[in-house]
């Protein structure tokens, strides 16, 4: 079979794709939370964007758990 | 082919790896004298590159800093919009009044890792420096030891330690769970989450490059139809390949700047945490 027409690799990369909604949906909820929170107190923005930025931090490190376990596991 | 492919993107010499299909092996280091032998193959290009990356930062830095008037030319004004940039959004914003101590830190750290980032996506390196781990690693651990540096100078290692490790008000017998917890959260998985989450956007992205401009490239290479593909078709879908391949470079644009502010404001707010009066 001609080389680009060939799939082949580790099913990890399925559960990884699998592991990325989660924290997807978890950053979405976040954002969608401080532009809510700004729309109805703009000047309380700087205060809402701090916490924003932790709990993006806490939520992506899923995904990068997740990324970082199908590379590891992937042999 | 691979001689076109590595005029496009620069591939590694290593074994006799052909660029297709891209994979980590893709993003192989180089040695710059591989006659001095393996003592000094640290000396690598992605190495000379980070380097140079550094010396562009300084360079238009200093640039941008000199001579400065009252009214503004081109060059100093768009200094000043990108030092605002860092300043209030991202310093002010987080670290409050006492800022200023902490902005030579974040502003180099921005535009080191903006400007490592973008040679991705122009001409000369085309690779992203921060997609080879070391690298992102090296920059988390500047960060870890800024952040805990301050909170250790700035309440003493014991009481940093505690602060860090048990928010207040917890009854003592959910310390045994918490006090584990958050010694892992904010020592082993703050440092280790901000040099993936660089890492793994522009490995991500570069190989998506990889795979649009060097599948397209064979694509249109091709002179014989195979199976139930005729010529035409693929080299059809490699020329639609290669035009798609731009949207996927504006996208990488996006994401070298934006990985780069993601990176600054955590920082910032890691600092911040660590000097917050109440946790």
């Amino acid at each position: 079979m001609l080389p680009i027409l060939e799939l082949s690799g580790s099913l990890n990369m399925l559960g990884y794709g699998l592991a990325t909604l989660g924290p997807a949906l978890g950053v979405a909820w976040i954002f969608a939370s401080v532009i809510n929170g700004t729309a109805r107190q703009p000047e309380a923005r700087g205060a809402m964007m701090s916490t924003a930025w932790i709990g993006f931090a806490v939520v992506e490190a899923l995904a990068i758990i997740g990324i970082a376990l199908a590379f590891v596991l992937g042999a | 082919m691979s001689g076109l492919s590595s005029l496009l993107v620069p591939m590694e010499g290593e074994g006799d790896h052909s660029g297709w299909p891209p994979s980590a092996e893709s993003f192989n280091s180089r040695p710059l004298f591989p006659e001095l032998g393996p003592n000094f193959a640290w000396l690598n290009n992605h190495m000379a590159q980070a380097v140079i990356g550094a010396l562009i930062v300084i360079g238009v830095w200093l640039w941008l800093a000199r001579r400065h008037s009252v009214v503004p030319g081109k060059r100093q004004f768009f200094g000043e919009q990108a030092y605002n940039l860092v300043r209030n959004s991202v310093a002010r914003d987080a670290l409050g009044p006492d800022f200023r101590k902490y902005l030579p830190y974040l502003l180099a750290l921005f535009s080191f890792i903006l400007v490592n980032n973008l040679f991705g996506e122009l001409f000369v390196f085309m690779f992203p420096t921060f997609s080879k781990i070391g690298y992102a690693y090296g920059l988390a651990l500047c960060t870890f030891i800024l952040y805990n540096a301050v909170g250790i100078k700035k309440w003493g290692f014991a009481h940093y330690m505690r602060k860090m490790t048990l928010p207040e008000g917890v009854p003592w017998p959910l310390w045994f769970l918490i006090i584990p917890l958050e010694f892992l959260s904010n020592f082993i998985v703050r440092p280790f989450t901000l040099a993936l989450r660089l890492f793994a956007n522009l490995f991500a992205g570069h190989l998506v490059v990889l795979v649009f401009v060097l599948g397209s490239t064979l694509l249109m290479s091709m002179s014989e139809p195979i199976g139930q593909f005729s010529v035409g078709l693929m080299k059809t879908a490699g020329a639609v390949g290669i035009v798609f391949s731009f949207a996927i470079f504006a996208l990488e644009l996006l994401i070298a700047f934006i990985q780069a502010y993601i990176f600054t404001v955590l920082t910032a707010q890691y600092v911040a945490s660590s000097l917050a009066e109440d946790h």
